[in-house]
């Protein structure tokens, strides 16, 4: 088995050691547009959009390597896992099949699939030292933890073998790595490497695909958006900075590199949101982006020290994760670790209790939302635990089935966010809470094990609401800028035909409308929640089930609301509303093609007709299945009841709001809400709403209860430290400093030098006096004493000799 | 014996000569008494020359009756200026090195 696979492991494509070429694109496209565009008089869109487009097509040929690499890596292990089989029939691998059985009892999740886990061998990382100081500078292929590297743990290798449907086997990440700095010498020496890297695996390849896209669609729109900014130049800068640190951070195969990438997109996301800062809730908005994320960035530290010093002093992702399927590290660790993290994620991903950033965020251009707050960024925190599942799969226990605290965040988001995008006026602010619920999905279906799922939700959503956030900027576009659907909208159907019909193929697609893409993959996220009867999955998920279900049918009930207040009856607004430009219309087409067909990616094997050929081909090539640093993950099986059930929610929530709207349009024709009706007069239902519409009091929470709480006694007590403390240490200080001053200058300075000084002169001058009477000038006493001093000097030898 | 004679009587001479320039006030009478004090020295050394039948103390001797042919030279021309300028060769009165 060992030859086999050492002659048979397929090459890594070598194309994957130049991929950290697409963030340097980007970024030294920001350097461009910041240093050079205004002084060579280039527009900034001239060099920003080739960059981007130039990285999506690197970015497709990365995928398009990635596909091709887990094909033949899926084939060789295929054959290999066969030869396995033979030879443990012969009874040569006794002890194998022991393992094998332990493992499986161990984990319930292992479910009739032929697993064969792949080492990637975080043991080569010693070996390939000379190689980062060869070719400093350069990227070394240093790291790869390529397939042929199998050979190594081969016999560590452990097989399952059962009956039931065929798995696939993925390849292990392929990262190459140099060394950035070394603390406290090399790792040989007991210090530890600081590494920067790529980490090329299904679900960076996915991303890298999904930012550069959907970067180069805004890229496109923005330069009829915000044409003739006074930013402009600033506006493009700052996109190509965006894009690069999300690639960063995308690509990072250490947990540091991760937080400088995290920290990157955050400065970007705060410069974006604040754009037109003159007015002051813009700049009140970034700032609260800022500060919020701030709160969870602490987790992230706090999460990624942890991991540090647990998995023996690296910053290795791939070491990480492995430590923590192999059960190396335990399981308290990585759930105090995965539970700081989580806060990290909930800033970022706008989970409840810190989501409230998100919606303000909104004030920022609609292009920027479109990118970063609802595509791309704020699925960092899905991101980041997608990156390190292991730690939070083993950390929070989901393998066994139970409740925990990532499935009930996800799900309380999902529910609470739905529901308060009921009650927003502002179009833009109803994509925000949707883009909360949605995050909080693929939270709570990560929570429930369902990986590819949750990934494949990220997909599907960053192309339907980026299609979404574009038309909604295309609908203010044409109302002067307006977001107010209750003031200055409806009826913009017949005014603008593109937008509106990429409008309701996005929105179909957001509620879950069959065939579009977001009812295959939230059908794949309630399928894993798995509780619903008869599905034979593991039906513990039930409290994240119901929110689910929940948040799916509020999803469509208010997504009709906008479109209905937004498309439908009157317009009600003042001037003539007109279709926006080709260069914001052509990306909505291609954004609502994709919502279309992207959700075919991952279709269940069942479907009839295309699911035997095309089914979870996305699962294919994202989800590394069968490799050591991710978990053993088991799948939900697909359930028509499931599938027939949620979506008749959705259409149950569609009728009730379109009946509603319909009955007050024929009332009223420009009423946006009926004026007095009984629901008004109801008081528990009006407090309901009013709740609502003050999303939840948690703004007055943070604003005024906990940081107007925490403001006055900090200004007080900061204020009595000020003035006894630090006014009282300089007080002294400065006090003694005098008196220390006043003693020097009377006894050292006055009595000491001067005194030695002056006593210096008067000495001289006492024994001038003294010496100056012998000097009388007459030769004759000048001879009695020479006659004199002969004498005694004569008598002196006299006496001596 | 007969070295003593001699020394004892160098010896009065030299006196003479100190008492002699201690007492003189005339510049004149100095530069002579300094003469006798030079000549009681130059007794010695022929005597002693004598005694040790060395021909050398002769030959010092006579340097020194050379040296103060030209020292009474030098110290009568200053003697000479001192008197030119102020019309007396009183030495006690030329104190103009006083400090």
């Amino acid at each position: 088995m060992l030859s086999l696979l050492a002659a048979e492991g397929p090459s890594v494509p070598e194309v994957f050691d130049l991929v950290w070429l697409i963030p340097a694109i980007m970024a030294s496209s920001f350097a461009f547009i910041l240093f050079f565009a205004k002084r060579l008089k280039i527009q900034a869109h001239w060099i920003g959009i080739p960059a981007v487009t130039a990285c999506f097509i690197f970015s497709l040929v990365i995928a398009a390597n990635w596909i091709g690499y887990t094909h033949d890596v899926a084939d060789s292990h295929s054959a290999e896992s066969h030869s396995s089989d033979s030879k443990s029939e012969d009874g040569d691998h006794s002890d194998e099949e022991g393992v094998g059985a332990s493992d499986e009892s161990a984990a319930p999740f292992v479910n009739a699939e032929d697993v064969v886990v792949t080492q990637c061998g975080s043991d080569s990382h010693g070996d390939d030292h000379g190689d980062d100081h060869s070719d400093e500078g350069d990227h070394s292929d240093g790291e790869a933890f390529g397939a042929g590297e199998t050979a190594m743990g081969a016999d560590l290798e452990l097989a399952v073998s059962e009956e039931g449907e065929e798995g696939h086997s993925s390849p292990c990440p392929v990262i190459n790595e140099v060394t950035w700095f070394e603390n406290g010498g090399s790792a040989a020496e007991g210090g530890s490497d600081i590494k920067i890297g790529t980490f090329v695996d299904g679900q960076s390849v996915m991303l890298l695909v999904v930012v550069t896209f959907i970067s180069m669609l805004v890229h496109i729109y923005s330069t009829d958006y915000v044409n003739g900014d006074r930013r402009y130049t600033h506006y493009f800068a700052f996109l190509s900075l965006f894009t690069a640190s999300m690639l960063f951070m995308v690509l990072s195969s250490s947990t540091i590199q991760l937080i400088v990438g995290w920290e990157l997109v955050g400065v970007c996301s705060f410069a974006l949101i604040g754009h037109w800062w003159e007015e002051k809730p813009n700049s009140d908005a970034a700032l609260k982006a800022f500060l919020t994320n701030r709160v969870g960035d602490i987790g992230l530290l706090v999460g990624m020290i942890i991991l540090y010093f647990a998995a023996g002093k690296t910053f290795s992702i791939a070491t990480i994760n492995e430590m923590a399927v192999s059960g190396e590290i335990s399981q308290n660790t990585l759930l105090v670790a995965g539970l700081f993290l989580m806060g990290a994620v909930m800033s970022k991903s706008g989970q409840f209790v810190l989501h409230t950033w998100l919606p303000d965020a909104m004030a920022g251009p609609t292009p920027v939302s479109a990118l970063i707050h609802a595509a791309t960024m704020v699925v960092a925190g899905v991101y980041l635990i997608g990156r390190l599942y292991a730690v939070f799969f083993i950390g929070f226990g989901i393998d066994g089935g139970t409740l925990n605290a990532m499935a009930l965040i996800g799900g309380i988001t999902c529910a609470m966010a739905g529901l308060l995008a009921f009650v927003q006026n502002d179009i833009k602010k109803v994509l925000a809470y949707s883009t909360v619920s949605q995050l909080g999905y693929m939270v709570l279906a990560l929570g429930v094990g369902a990986y590819t799922a949750a990934m494949f939700h990220l997909f599907t959503h960053a192309i339907f609401k980026a299609c979404l956030f574009l038309g909604a900027g295309s609908v203010s576009h044409a109302c002067h800028h307006s977001f107010d659907m209750k003031a200055d909208m409806g009826g913009l159907r017949k005014y603008m035909p593109k937008t509106f019909w990429t409008f309701m193929i996005a929105s179909g697609a957001l509620a879950g409308m069959p065939p579009l893409a977001g009812f295959w993959s939230k059908d794949e996220i309630l399928v894993g929640a798995g509780a619903f009867p008869g599905t034979g999955g593991n039906g513990t998920f039930t409290i994240p089930f119901i929110f689910g279900m929940a948040a799916a049918a509020m999803t469509a009930g208010y997504m009709t609301r906008v479109i209905w207040l937004t498309f439908f009856g009157d317009y009600r607004g003042d001037t003539t509303p007109h279709e926006s430009g080709p260069r914001i219309t052509t990306p909505l087409i291609i954004l609502a093609i994709g919502s279309v067909f992207a959700g075919f990616l991952n279709v269940p094997k069942q479907l009839p007709l295309i699911g035997s050929k095309i089914g979870l081909t996305f699962e294919e090539w994202v989800e590394p299945a069968g490799v050591s640093t991710f978990p053993i993950i088991d799948h939900g099986k697909p359930s028509l009841g499931l599938a027939i059930l949620a979506t008749g929610f959705g259409m149950a929530a569609i009728v009730v709001v379109w009946q509603y709207y319909k009955k007050l349009y024929s009332i009223d024709r420009k009423a946006t809400e009926y004026t007095s009706h009984w629901a008004d007069k109801n008081g528990l239902l009006k407090a309901g709403h009013t709740m609502l519409v003050e999303k939840y009091y948690l703004d007055h929470l943070y604003t005024d209860t906990i940081a107007g709480g925490t403001k006055g006694p900090l200004a007080r007590g900061t204020y009595w430290f000020n003035q006894n403390v630090l006014d009282g240490i300089v007080n002294t200080a400065g006090k003694s400093a005098t008196v220390a001053g006043r003693f020097i200058y009377k006894y050292i300075d006055q009595g000491a030098i001067d005194g030695s000084v002056n006593g210096a002169g008067a000495g001289a001058a006492s024994w001038g006096q003294a010496l100056r009477r012998i000097q009388s000038g007459k030769v004759r006493s000048y001879a009695s004493l020479m006659f004199g001093a002969a004498a005694m000097l004569a008598a002196v030898f006299i006496i001596a000799v | 014996m007969f070295l003593n004679q001699f020394l004892i009587f160098a010896a009065v001479l030299f006196c003479i000569g100190v008492y002699g320039v201690l007492t003189r006030k005339n510049g004149v009478l100095v530069l002579m008494s300094i003469e006798l004090i030079l000549n009681a020295v130059n007794i010695n050394l022929v005597a002693f020359g004598a005694y040790n039948s060395d021909i050398g103390g002769q030959v010092f001797a006579l340097f020194i009756i050379a040296v103060a042919a030209a020292e009474v030279g030098v110290g009568l021309a200053i003697v000479l200026l001192i008197y030119r300028n102020r019309r007396s060769i009183d030495v006690s009165e030329a104190d103009l090195l006083k400090g």
